[in-house]
């Protein structure tokens, strides 16, 4: 029997009739009308207007700051995010996650209502605790904050001393927390205030010096990317604890039980992570305040960025780990290095002179800038909704380093709605970003690539690695075949249609 | 107390047990065995719409979500605004699958985060100047739009904006409905109560506002169905055999204007009970329209509810009906030949929202399986009402549940299928056991009326019956 699902069933001329006959009711702008204000959008004067607005803000690529404290406080181990305030903001991070991650994701919340807005967050942060530890025995919470509690200002410090002198958990349970409004910055500060006060929370200078080194991925959403790079230090005989690590949290195995903490940096190694040697952030911006606590507070040389994306970022990224801990970068390594670069000598044809938009974090832009000067693609339109004046001034100097980033400008604090302006008045070739790009694919028709996050649309790329020299391969793969496909597409119908290519 | 409900009370107390004294005593009357006859009393009666404990990890999410997420985000030529802070509307970004036709950005707007984006000057200074001026652009840069909505979250309450007045002043200036909604998510218990007040705002607003060029006796209006990968269009198709003229779809693929000319209806058909008895019970009393709730999942739901909406109407609509059942009988008999057989005796634990955790009950039973337990996300007392008479005695049901209650019964009951949310979805995946979404369908769809049903058959059997499932390796 042939079912037919939404997929075909509504084109059937049946459907197609009843849309038609339904217009009866809508009274629908006419068909004329529609196709003036269609075309209009597409214009310079459009784009004039569009990028005009001072208050409208028209699908943004970044999300709010709990988000990323959700994100950074599950890479811990037995830790359980407690989000303070209203529960619906629980829920979406919660389902959010999962929805890129394919994966389960605990996070509680004080669920305040009308009475905590006036009386203030305390009763349920104190039944909250109680709740949590009874149901989920976590051996750490990791608070963070909605808006709501921010508004209201409630006293996270005082409220969790409270919570332990009543007893509500163990006076020794660790519970780190974090303001984390989400009317100041994105998801990547609030990933960066979280890890901030989960390494001041375990900062015991007591304990004796070690010769390892801390990694710190950043907001990173692809679980691939921790596994390569541990691989990596794994190769070069290095020790190391990454701070925060989702890989076996968000990419877990299915042995045929729910485990709610599968993974996650021990917090006997977390202990140590103050005295190592250095740490290494992959990331720069959404590790702004970890770097300067680190530095300060513990003394430690902290190096961050750029994201090992691309050939020189990675080598940049081994040679510091090298100076850092004495160690070679073995053979085995450099012969990878050799792979990725064939790989993008054999396609750098599809690639150079190729116009590009790109949209997403700071440090993921910057990487993919990187990469793409490095095989003479050429980045033009570059959105970075969550991004400040020290992103556009790096990414800048990054674009005036090469040729190819000559047409490059980037947008800062701007949206999607932009870059559609920006793509029927200075059209590209190929569209890099997350899954809510394809609505950009759909009305411009721009060849799309995904990377980025959220990616819901699409399965297991996140376990993917874009960073190191197989992150540079599998770059390629994506980029140069969607250019391959897109190739195939144009010339169905000509004799361009090439089988070897 | 009968057997049968003693031993579904012995395992929601044993369940129950490592819940602190006070969460525990609370949460035992959200939990109860079912008692179609009665005769259990209150001991039977399962509590509902109050808070959720904090720290148990509800699932229920807010009165924003409730109303832009359900209610009026399905609107589709009306630009809604998620006024506040940028991430309620990122992460309800076109989450709900409430399909429609239109030119998104041109003149439809549903699958587009529209927001002000609170920085800490708005917090501090208030917004109601900046969404004065964003009231403006969307007018410049969305020409078509037939209005706005103003989805307030949290911070626009507690600050004090006057967000009422402000859409008083747009409609004026722009000459169209601008809707203030105050559907703050820390409104309430749960989304309910954004469904209620997204009702009372389309009623303050838009309602009678507009009328049917001619009237027919056939007006109906289609209430409380989202359009999730197309149901509503599916329950359109079987009322327009019928003979009924549908007049307005309350919210999936609907615009403003049907939402206005409503009140010319001759009948309100209701099929999300939970969202939208609101709006059908204010209609009754301010226009004495009569409404009336059906079911469009399954077979026998479906036959039951043509010949009840048919009641209402004439001999014509009433042989229309007959003929229409006639017409998709064969069909539905062949569907259920082909997939009964592979689903016979399998059992079925749902935890969802709205009205699926009883109106799904009967096509599982059109299937040959059996619902073993079911609960609301944020389900009132005549939800759980029109609940108890759906299922056999000693049946477990639960309001608001977490998901260490979810996973202590899945283990107990072992059920075959578990139908439920996103965030349950891959906890299950980790544990084996097969899980269909039944809020977004799983991302198919339509599960509503004759071209539904067997796109639900198909889909519960790849599940139930698919093979990754015996690759698991288990630990113990």
């Amino acid at each position: 029997m042939k079912i037919k699902d939404h997929m075909e069933l509504f084109q059937n001329r049946e459907y197609q009739e009843m849309f038609e006959k339904k217009k009866e009711f809508e009274k629908p702008c006419s068909v004329e009308e529609v196709e003036r204000v269609k075309e209009w959008t597409k214009t310079e004067e459009y784009k004039k207007k569009n990028f005009a607005r001072e208050a409208l803000v028209i699908n943004p690529a970044k999300a709010c700051q709990p988000l990323g404290a959700v994100l950074c406080a599950l890479g811990f181990e037995k830790t359980l995010p407690f989000v303070h305030g209203s529960q619906g903001c629980a829920a979406y991070f919660r389902s959010h996650l999962s929805r890129h991650f394919k994966e389960p994701v605990a996070a509680v919340s004080t669920s305040m209502t009308e009475d905590a807005a006036v009386f203030g967050g305390l009763n349920n942060m104190l039944e909250g605790f109680e709740n949590a530890y009874a149901l989920y025995r976590p051996e750490m919470f990791a608070v963070c904050t909605t808006c709501m509690a921010e508004v209201i200002g409630d006293d996270l410090g005082a409220f969790i001393r409270h919570s332990k002198d009543k007893g509500k958990i163990p006076s020794e349970l660790p519970t780190p927390f974090a303001h984390t409004p989400s009317f100041v910055g994105s998801h990547i500060n609030g990933y960066d205030n979280m890890l901030k006060a989960i390494l001041a929370y375990f900062t015991d200078k007591g304990s004796t010096n070690n010769e390892s080194i801390n990694i710190i991925m950043g907001f990173d959403t692809y679980t691939g990317n921790i596994r390569e790079i541990k691989r990596l230090l794994q190769l070069m005989g290095v020790s190391y604890r990454v701070l925060s690590d989702i890989s076996d949290v968000l990419d877990s195995p299915n042995v045929g039980e729910y485990i709610m903490y599968p993974g996650g940096t021990p917090l006997e190694e977390l202990k140590r992570a103050v005295n190592a040697r250095a740490t290494v952030a992959l990331q720069k911006f959404s590790t702004e305040k970890t770097g300067e606590f680190i530095r300060e507070e513990w003394g430690q040389e902290f190096i961050a960025g750029p994201m090992p994306i691309g050939i020189e970022n990675t080598d940049r990224f081994l040679e510091e780990i090298s100076r850092l801990t004495g160690k070679k970068v073995p053979e085995e390594i450099e012969a990878e290095r050799g792979r990725a670069v064939d790989a993008m000598v054999d396609s750098h044809p599809y690639v150079h002179g190729k116009r590009f938009a790109l949209v997403g974090d700071p440090d993921l832009l910057l990487g993919l800038i990187g990469f793409l000067l490095e095989m003479g693609g050429e980045p033009v339109h570059i959105l970075c909704s969550n991004g400040d004046k020290h992103f556009e001034e790096e990414a800048n100097i990054l674009l005036s380093s090469s040729y190819y980033g000559r047409n490059g400008k980037v947008y800062i604090n701007r949206d999607m709605w932009h870059l559609r302006s920006l793509l029927f008045t200075e059209p590209v070739d190929l569209l890099i970003g997350n899954s809510y790009t394809k609505f950009l694919w759909k009305d411009t028709g721009t060849p799309f690539v995904r990377i980025g996050f959220p990616i819901f649309d699409r399965h297991h790329l996140h376990r993917y690695s874009i960073v190191g020299y197989q992150g540079v391969i599998n770059l390629v793969n994506w980029i140069v075949n969607t250019v391959l496909d897109e190739m195939d597409r144009a010339s169905v119908n000509t004799q361009s249609f090439d089988v070897i290519r | 107390m009968k057997s049968i409900i003693e031993k579904t009370q012995r395992l929601i107390d044993e369940v129950l047990e490592v819940y602190p004294e006070k969460t525990r005593k609370l949460r035992a009357k959200h939990i109860k065995p079912n008692d179609p006859t009665g005769e259990c009393g209150s001991a039977c009666q399962v509590r509902s719409n109050v808070k959720s404990r904090p720290g148990v990890m509800t699932i229920r999410g807010c009165a924003y979500a409730g109303s832009k997420g359900v209610v009026w985000g399905p609107i589709k030529d009306v630009v809604h605004i998620s006024h506040g802070p940028v991430g309620c509307g990122q992460y309800s970004w076109w989450s709900r699958r409430n399909y429609y036709n239109g030119l998104t950005g041109i003149d439809s707007f549903v699958t587009m985060h529209i927001t002000s984006d609170f920085q800490e000057k708005d917090i501090v200074f208030g917004g109601d100047r900046k969404l004065e001026q964003l009231c403006r652009e969307v007018k410049e840069l969305f020409p078509l739009a037939k209005g706005i909505t103003i989805q307030s979250e949290c911070p626009v309450g507690l600050i004090g904006d006057d967000i009422e007045a402000v859409a008083k002043k747009m409609t004026e200036e722009l000459g169209i409905p601008v809707v203030p909604v105050r559907c703050e998510g820390f409104r309430g218990v749960s989304q309910s109560l954004g469904h209620h007040i997204a009702n009372d705002s389309i009623r303050d607003y838009i309602l009678g506002k507009a009328s049917v060029e001619k009237s027919s006796p056939y007006d109906v209006a289609l209430i409380g169905d989202y359009n999730i990968g197309g149901d509503a269009w599916a329950t359109r198709k079987i009322l327009e055999e019928m003979g009924l003229r549908v007049i307005a779809h309350w919210t999936g693929d609907g615009t403003l204007r049907e939402l206005a000319l409503t009140p010319r209806a001759k009948l309100n058909l209701i099929h999300c009970y939970r969202s939208m008895n609101y709006i059908c019970r204010h209609m009754e009393e301010r226009y004495g329209i009569p409404w009336v709730e059906y079911n469009f999942f399954g077979p026998t739901k479906i036959y039951q509810s043509i010949r009840k909406i048919a009641s209402f109407f004439d001999d014509y609509i009433k042989e229309r009906a007959e003929a229409v059942i006639a017409k998709y009988k064969p069909w539905m008999d062949r569907v259920i030949e082909q997939y009964r057989p592979r689903l016979e005796g399998k059992t079925v634990m749902l935890y969802v929202g709205g009205l699926r955790p009883r109106h799904v009950v009967g096509a599982y039973e059109d299937l040959g399986m059996k619902v073993v337990a079911t609960g609301y996300e944020f389900g009132h007392k005549d939800d759980y009402q029109r609940t108890y008479p759906e299922l056999e005695e000693g049946t477990l049901i639960y309001d608001d549940a977490t998901p260490y209650e979810l996973e202590e019964f899945t283990k107990r009951l072992k059920p075959d299928l578990v139908g439920s949310g996103i965030k349950e979805k891959y906890a299950y995946h980790k544990m084996g056991v097969p899980f269909r979404q039944m809020h977004s369908w799983d991302y198919s769809g339509p599960y509503h009326g004759f071209d539904g049903f067997p796109v639900f058959a198909r889909d519960m059997d790849m599940t139930v019956n698919n093979p990754t499932w015996r690759l698991i390796r288990r630990k113990s």
